[in-house]
């Protein structure tokens, strides 16, 4: 049957691209975190400095996705439920921080948020100068996760609601956000990964300072410098690991929340 | 409850949707809003409920001015043309949402809950998904859904529009003896006029943001106002300005010569009802309906030429 022809065809390729792209780089990464042996490993991504680089990588990342949940959410509605004057506009400027290059991204944030701050904000070489890079750089995934959704959603349903006795508040308890769940959850991943693996932004504003505001992926870039590739593997591996964990967490939820929804 | 719509306008930029618009439904009736696609049905029936803000005019309901009242606290039960189920809940949720909104206790909601999925016959069905009931059934979820809070108005918009012919039969059955046992005012869009006569007491029919008249089906039929009701109720003939019914068009035997001549040009069997396609001598053509029987009796056939007696015609000023 041509169906399953084509199936074949389009899993087939999706295993090469994955294997090309994902499976083999994150084998050798394996291989050399794996060189000097578990106990090796183990010692690399307990470190000291480097268990405060990834602790500090994780609390700020979650805190970072926790914020966009909720802003996100909320610049998603806006944009999609007000009519303002300049609304496309607006729009168009949620998708910069996907356009520059982060240490652009970083550089023009020291100049406002740092020493001398024409707004008189300085959180440069702080660990707030972690969250707000983190916060630019991952605000589109909530926003253009939830926008789409949002659109789409029947506001008869909100009607209903309404008309069966519910006040405004308690249609966006039961109603609404139930129904953006899933969207909400999956930009939260992506801003999660996002939020782990950043380098750009953060280099510049946050003076990488050990113990302060030195982030896992800042940290493997000294290691690598310093030519501790075993090291800078093991601890990327220890990233890698929390993040499937989280994601496969993530998708869980949505799933179960979406299964009735879709 | 009985509802009044005092002189209600609504605009929506430029356009008027509703223009000067006024009617009464009786307390207990079962009415139905008839009219083409645009003529503003929907947005009467959306500001009856509070869904809607009329730009003037006055909606009262029980005797009891609502203009202004949210939606919430209307007391009104909406059933929406393409049910707005709460997809994340379970049927029990859904039915369950209007009381539970009331924070009434939970053995209560139950049971009524029960109660309702057996009137609206979906019991065993209750732990299913909306995305797991056919369109009927998602129908008569939506109805026990808005029934449950006990409306003093039912409002339906369309709700036979989205569901295939049987199906559609059947809920309007159903419909009309569910009015009978609960007679609650019940209000329902519609823009297919068989429908409205088969199941209406009375009907309002609406054009273009006005209502042209109202009245039962009967009143309707025999008696319309203007060209638009009776073009729009019913069959009908138009020659120049003049209407007639296709029943009212009588086919005379051969032999008589009383009539007008006529060629038949092409017959149409309906199970009961045959439809004559007719050229008159003047080269105006209408249809006649007759029965199979008197088809059979007259011997109607295509190319014959025979003779036809025409009803007074009715003709509408303006
Ligand atoms: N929110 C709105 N904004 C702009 N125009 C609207 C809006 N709602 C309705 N209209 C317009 O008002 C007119 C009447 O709409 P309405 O939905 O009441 O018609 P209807 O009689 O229910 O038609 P249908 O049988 O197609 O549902 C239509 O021309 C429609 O385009
Ligand atoms: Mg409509």
């Amino acid at each position: 049957m041509p169906a399953r022809g084509g199936g074949a065809l389009g899993k087939g390729l999706l295993g090469i691209y994955l294997t090309a792209l994902v499976l083999l780089p994150i084998a050798a990464l394996l291989t050399k975190a794996s060189s000097g042996g578990t106990s090796a490993f183990w010692r690399e991504i307990t470190s000291p400095e480097a268990l405060a680089a990834i602790k500090l990588t994780l609390a700020a990342s979650a805190i970072v996705v926790v914020l966009n949940a909720i802003f996100g959410t909320i610049i998603a509605w806006v944009l999609v439920r007000d009519e303002f004057p300049g609304k496309r506009i607006v729009n168009s400027l949620i998708d910069l921080p996907f356009a520059l290059p982060t240490i652009v991204a970083g550089l023009v944030l020291l100049s406002l948020y740092g020493k001398g701050s024409p707004v008189g904000i300085n959180v440069a070489f702080t660990r707030a100068a972690v969250g707000l890079a983190l916060l630019f750089v991952t605000l589109p995934f909530v926003v253009r996760s939830v926008q789409p959704v949002l659109l789409e959603l029947d506001q008869s349903m909100e009607e209903a609601a309404a008309s069966l006795g519910a006040r405004p508040a308690t249609v966006l308890r039961r109603i609404v956000l139930p129904s953006l769940v899933p969207a909400i959850v999956s930009g939260v991943a992506l801003s999660f990964a996002r939020a782990l693996g950043e380098f750009g932004s953060l280099v510049l504003i946050t003076g990488n300072l050990p113990f302060k505001t030195e982030v896992g992926s800042v940290y493997i870039f000294g290691q690598i410098q310093n030519d501790s590739l075993p090291t800078a593997a093991a601890v990327s591996v220890a990233l890698l690991f929390v993040a499937l964990v989280v994601l496969g967490l993530l998708s869980f939820i949505s799933q179960r929340q979406s299964r009735h929804v879709l | 409850m009985a509802i009044e719509v005092r002189n209600v306008d609504k605009r929506f930029g430029d356009f008027v949707a509703l223009d000067d618009v006024t009617m009464t439904v009786g307390d207990g009736a079962l009415t139905a809003l008839l009219g083409p696609s645009g003529s503003g049905k929907s947005t009467l029936l959306r500001i009856i409920a509070g869904l809607e803000t009329p730009d003037s005019g006055q909606v009262v309901i029980g005797g009891e001015d609502v203009t202004s009242s949210a939606a919430r606290t209307r007391g009104v039960g909406f059933v929406f043309q393409h049910y707005a189920p709460f997809k994340h809940m379970s049927v029990h949720d859904n039915v369950a949402f209007g009381l539970s909104v009331r924070k009434r206790p939970k053995d209560e909601i139950a049971e009524r809950v029960k109660e309702l999925l057996g009137l609206v016959r979906l019991d065993g069905l209750a732990e299913r998904y909306p995305s797991q009931l056919s369109g009927g059934q998602l129908q008569r979820m939506a109805l026990a859904r808005a029934l449950a809070v006990q409306p003093q108005v039912l409002l339906l918009d369309e709700p036979f529009g989205a569901l295939d012919a049987q199906v559609r039969a059947e809920l309007r059955e159903w419909l009309r003896r569910l009015h009978e046992e609960i007679h609650v005012t019940t209000v329902f869009v519609t823009h297919d006029q068989e429908e409205a006569m088969e199941v209406a007491e009375q009907i309002v029919v609406m054009n273009k943001g006005r209502i042209e008249q109202a009245g039962s089906p009967r009143h309707l039929y025999e008696s319309p106002t203007n060209e638009f009701v009776m073009s729009f109720i019913g069959p009908v003939n138009r020659i120049g300005d003049a209407f007639l019914r296709p029943h009212d068009i009588q086919i005379l035997p051969e032999s008589d010569g009383t009539g007008t001549e006529a060629l038949i040009e092409r017959v149409v069997h309906l199970g009961f009802e045959v439809r004559v396609e007719l050229k008159l001598h003047d080269g105006r053509d209408v249809w006649a309906q007759v029965t199979r029987e008197e088809a059979r009796q007259l011997e109607l056939t295509e190319g014959q030429i025979l003779s036809v007696r025409l009803p007074a015609p009715r003709v509408f000023s303006s």
